[in-house]
């Protein structure tokens, strides 16, 4: 028997090796550094991240190909995806530093753990096998549920990542036994380029089985009606700065992995699984919004209104075209854009140990802070998909593709769920600017790392807003490693 | 003896079953999380039942991942059990009731 080892080049998965180890490196330094000292942790995470981009961008950037005995994929749809996930990993370690810190609870983990869970995110994005999809989202949920019970003396943070966990955990088993469904049907392969080839000869139901399960999984991850329960509590219990991470991270990187698989194993099959995803984008959509109306806390809101963005982007695959992978695409960097910006306000508005999170609470904040509840306007807008604004030129894309596949009506929800959304959003606007505040605010501390968040969050969204140009040649080069759409 | 595929099917499928039911209708977390691990076990059967109607290792390498991945999940969810029970001494689910369900 030979035993042949296959040839690999690690600057493939460079950006993975680089968070790792700056992961490490936060952990030992915390342990051997001085009781008390944890300035470090931060500086490194940032480091860590920068030097992750900086590498995505001029060592891989252009690549295309398979690494690592065709387990990995290198090319620009998983490296657009990289640089969401670092920038939002960024942003996130900026958003925490003064609300940890009012928590007495900036601990080195955290950072490391925001790492993990980036790299888990990466690994999702690029995998070509079921093995690996699996590791990935592992990596990365692990983390989280981790992240999501970091106040470890509040029942409620215990409870929402117990909630998340339980439920976690039973999703992910939901699509490992799809994938073992998969690997029976495909007649004994994951590898996710293989597998269009060999379901066409396979036992058909129980394809059909492993793509209700797969959906079941992934729906999970997303967010998506019916699959929705935890979020809202889990968004809500979970320290502000993890939500607003799990909120753009976890979803772009599970829509990442969903994207990939239905494009890329399934394309045969559309018909039976469009019809699936169209009633679950439908009902996602439309329970998101009318639900989101009826919330007075704002995280419970943002959670909603995340559950109907997740609606809107199962439309960008339904519509399976290389506009669709674009728009999926445009619309994941715009949306975390334009939530972690509004988390980062949440954060400054409920400060010390978040006792201000009513949307109450926003009453009379145009009086008092101009500046302030001009950029939550302005995130409120991007969200509810007004232009001139990011969300605004992400929404027209995926109601685009939509159209372009033939979904009309599918499109035609999607617009009116995104007027039900304005109420809603639109609601904050109103409360900071025409309601009197109901008690004095008192003052607001503009920690540097929040102000520099909303700061970069504000400009990214009209950024890409009003010149999607960019961003959008961007994606379509990175589209173009699904062929087949 | 050769075991025909279809009997691991029937199996896994049962102990799957088994496992979701368990899931929905206990309430203490502990058996909450042993039968998720049933779920988890009845993948690994379902895929070692094809890598070998198959004669495809990679099935059998799968089974590997997820029990370590398995076992990494049961440790997070046992400190967290560990840390509800410090603040609520209570481990039913019925009761972890602050955020709405």
């Amino acid at each position: 028997m030979t035993l042949t080892i296959p040839t690999f080049n690690l600057e493939s998965i460079g950006p993975w090796i680089t968070l790792s180890i700056f992961a490490i490196a936060i952990l030992l330094a915390d342990a051997l550094s001085p009781k008390g000292n944890r300035a470090a942790a931060p500086v490194l995470a940032m480091a860590g991240l920068a030097m992750a981009g900086l590498q995505t961008v001029f060592c891989l950037w252009g690549r295309s190909g398979m690494d690592f005995a065709r387990m990995v994929y290198v090319d620009n749809f998983s490296f657009f995806f990289y640089m969401i996930f670092i920038l939002g990993t960024g942003l996130t370690v900026l958003l925490s530093l003064q609300y940890l810190k009012d928590y007495d609870k900036n601990l080195a983990e955290y950072y490391a753990l925001l790492l993990f869970a980036t790299v888990g995110m990466m690994i999702m994005a690029a995998s070509s096998h079921l093995i690996m999809i699996f590791l990935g989202l592992e990596i990365m949920s692990i983390a989280v549920y981790v992240l999501a019970g970091l106040f470890r003396d509040d029942a409620r943070s215990n409870e929402a990542a117990l909630k998340y966990l339980l439920l976690g955990a039973f999703a992910s088993a939901f699509l490992l036994f799809g994938m073992a469904m998969l690997y029976g049907a495909a007649g004994g392969t994951l590898f996710l380029s293989e597998l269009p080839g060999r379901l066409a000869g396979g036992f058909k139901p129980l394809t059909l089985l492993a793509i209700a399960l797969l959906v079941v999984g992934f729906g999970f991850k997303v967010a998506s009606v019916p699959f929705h329960m935890w979020t809202p509590d889990v968004y809500e219990g979970a320290p502000t700065s993890v939500t607003a991470f799990m909120a753009v991270g976890v979803k772009a990187a599970a829509f990442a992995a969903f994207a990939r698989v239905f494009f890329l194993a399934f394309p045969a099959l559309q018909p039976d699984w469009t019809m699936v995803l169209w009633v679950l984008a439908v009902a996602t959509m439309t329970l998101g919004n009318i639900v989101a109306i009826a919330q007075t806390n704002i995280k419970r809101m943002l959670a909603y209104s995340s559950i109907a963005h997740a609606g809107y982007l199962l439309v960008a695959i339904i519509a399976a075209n290389q506009l669709g992978a674009v728009s999926l695409m445009y619309y994941l960097l715009a949306y975390t854009l334009m939530n972690l910006g509004a988390f980062g306000v949440v954060i400054l508005v409920g400060r010390k140990k978040d006792s201000y999170l009513s949307i109450y609470d926003y009453a009379g904040l145009g009086a008092q802070h101009p500046v302030l509840a001009a950029t939550m306007a302005l995130f409120m807008f991007a969200l509810a998909g007004i232009p001139p604004t990011a969300g605004f030129v992400g929404k027209f894309y995926i109601f685009s593709a939509a159209v372009q596949a033939g979904y009309i009506w599918l499109a035609i929800i999607g617009v009116m769920n995104s007027v039900i959304s304005v109420y809603y959003y639109l609601r904050i606007t109103v409360l900071m600017y025409m309601k009197p505040a109901e008690a004095d605010l008192g003052p607001i501390t503009f920690a540097p790392g929040l102000t520099a968040t909303l700061l970069l969050t504000a400009l990214g969204v009209m950024l890409i807003g009003v010149f999607p140009g960019f961003i959008y040649n961007l994606a379509v080069n990175s589209a173009k490693v699904f062929p087949g759409l | 003896m050769v075991v025909p595929v279809s009997y691991y099917l029937t199996l896994s499928i049962a102990l799957f079953a088994l496992g979701v039911i368990g899931v929905l209708v206990r309430r203490n977390v502990l058996v909450i999380m042993m039968c998720i691990e049933m779920m988890l076990n009845a993948v690994n059967l379902a895929f070692i039942g094809f890598a070998d109607y198959f004669k495809a290792v990679d099935g059998q390498m799968f089974v590997f991942f997820v029990m370590t991945v398995a076992a990494a999940e049961v440790a997070v969810g046992l400190a967290l059990i560990v840390a509800i029970f410090r603040n609520r001494a209570t481990v039913y689910v019925d009761e972890l009731n602050i955020l709405k369900w």
